[in-house]
């Protein structure tokens, strides 16, 4: 079958995964199914190689582009740009969720800004982006940036301002100063819809690195995709986009490991 | 000694834990409190009692700080602390270190881990309070107020929530700890019974006002069948418009 034979990245980072979590292992079933029908449709011909290719041929492409290095140097492009743009993004949109979060005045300056632009359309900016930074790296970067944001915006503040009242109170009741309210009811209190906001942007952050990619590239998985493109080489598409899969997997498990170990205090949360 | 909230506010008279002179709290329109004289002395064990809406929670909730809406003179000694109801843990912090949070001075925590012991807790120092059981939970808040070491002692209805069972062997517990640590205590309840097992002395809050006072001059254990514990609740009844007749 070529679903055992196979060595996807998709399958050879998400296994180990999900093989640590208990239970967790019939959800593989499905997806592989899936796989075998897809191969069995290519090797029937009923799936030109022309439109997708096979299983089997992604594979032993993914191999060749790991061998060759073409692979790994991409990943190692797109990963430092989403680092780079996450990291941007994330401290602006954590920093300006606790400014808006923990005071009326703060909010008041922070909160209406935001709300505005968030209803921009993200990828409606690259145009301006373009004429702003030319099409190096800086327009990638801002509007990855720009797209981890606003998840973790609008998740910190409202995390924060969910905050139970009567813990507020008890924090009050014990003396503590607004320092020690901060550090230990508000921010740990606010850390689960925090976590929901990081998911989230790390998901969008995904997306809008395929598209900057898309847009104007010379290195990166985006450029090893829209290169082959131009050779219609289907398989290295795939493989492209099963290494943006794997990659938006692995972010997702990191944060739920994260989620785990932080929020161990929820009872039922461990199962 | 600093005080505590409320316009007006003073320290407390000499060897009172709380004085309070013509309190009153408005929300809107409604007078929740108009015009209470309280003192509760050092050391002493008071009961507030009142139906659900006379005021009794609006009250400590001023004595504890957290209403700086009402008015009068208010003197509080600095040292209060308060249990409430629901007990109030903060879930993200374990047991040890929720008795700890907020203290000063010299070793936190050993102090914590040695109030814990005191209500019989040594096993869970280490539990998430989401894991705990009612009791257990209550305790630990009350661990968390005395480990403060209290002048004066809040506690809002802290054994509402409780199975009978488990409020027997606490209120055991408070007056053990009430023995041997004297804060003044204010009791808010709605419990006849509990104010008349604990009390030194019951209040009836009625319509914002402190309706009535009975003294309780009983050694304890006080058992709830005691001759004049059945004549003092039955007065009691009748200050909360209850017919004693019917309850018994």
């Amino acid at each position: 079958m070529a679903s055992t034979e196979l060595d996807l990245p998709a399958a050879s980072r998400a296994a180990p995964v999900r093989w640590r979590l208990p239970g967790t292992g019939w959800r593989l079933v499905s997806p592989l199914a899936l796989l075998a029908l897809w191969q069995l449709a290519s090797s029937t011909g009923l799936l030109p190689e022309r439109l997708l290719a096979a299983p089997s041929a992604v594979a032993a492409t993914a191999l060749d582009l790991v061998s060759s290095g073409t692979l790994p140097e991409a990943l190692a492009v797109s990963l430092g740009r989403v680092a780079a743009g996450f990291s941007v993004g994330a401290v602006a949109g954590v920093g300006l969720a606790l400014v808006a979060g923990l005071s009326r005045a703060g909010e008041y300056a922070v909160d209406p800004p935001m709300q505005m632009l968030r209803a921009l359309p993200l990828f409606g900016l690259i145009p301006l982006f373009i004429l702003w930074f030319g099409i190096g790296e800086t327009p990638k970067v801002t509007l990855l940036a720009l797209g981890v944001a606003f998840p973790l915006y609008l998740n910190t503040f409202a995390g924060i301002r969910g905050v139970d009242a009567k813990l507020a109170e008890v924090a009050e009741v014990l003396r503590l100063s607004r320092g020690e309210l901060i550090r230990h009811v508000v921010l740990p209190g606010a850390l689960p819809q925090v976590l929901v906001g990081l998911r989230q942007s790390l998901g969008v952050g995904w997306l809008v690195l395929i598209v900057a990619e898309q847009v104007n590239a010379d290195s990166g998985l985006g450029y090893m995709i829209n290169d082959a493109r131009e050779f219609l080489r289907t398989d290295v598409i795939v493989v492209g986009l099963l290494v943006y899969c794997a990659l938006g997997l692995v972010t997702d498990w990191l944060v739920r490991l994260l989620e785990r170990r932080a929020l161990a205090w929820r009872r039922g949360l461990l199962g | 000694m600093a005080t505590r909230a409320a316009r007006l506010s003073a320290e407390p008279a000499a060897g009172q834990a709380a004085t309070v002179r013509g309190l009153t709290r408005s929300f809107g329109d409604r007078r929740v409190l108009g015009g209470i004289d309280l003192d509760i002395a050092r050391g002493e064990f008071v009961a507030l009692l009142g139906r659900s809406g006379s005021g009794k929670s609006t009250l400590l909730r001023v004595l504890a700080g957290l209403d700086r809406e009402a008015r009068g003179e208010i003197g509080v000694d600095a040292a209060v602390a308060v249990s409430f109801q629901e007990p109030r843990l903060v879930p993200w912090k374990r047991v040890l270190a929720n008795v700890a949070l907020g203290l000063r001075g010299h070793d936190p925590v050993g102090r914590a881990r040695a109030a814990l012991a005191e209500v019989g807790l040594t096993k869970h120092l280490n539990a998430w309070p989401l894991t705990l059981s009612g009791g257990e939970a209550q305790r630990v808040s009350l661990a968390r107020a005395l480990v403060r070491e209290p002048a004066l002692l809040l506690l809002d209805e802290p054994f509402g929530a409780l199975d009978a069972l488990t409020r027997i062997s606490m209120h055991r517990l408070v007056l053990d700890l009430w023995e041997r640590h004297r804060p003044g205590i204010l009791l808010v309840t709605h419990d006849v019974d509990e104010a008349l097992l604990l009390a030194d002395r019951v209040l009836v809050l009625d319509e914002g006002r402190i309706a009535h006072e009975s003294a309780v001059p009983l050694a304890r254990p006080r058992h709830r069948d005691h001759h004049d514990l059945v004549a003092l609740r039955a007065g009691l009844l009748r200050r909360l418009g209850v017919d004693p007749e019917e309850t018994a």
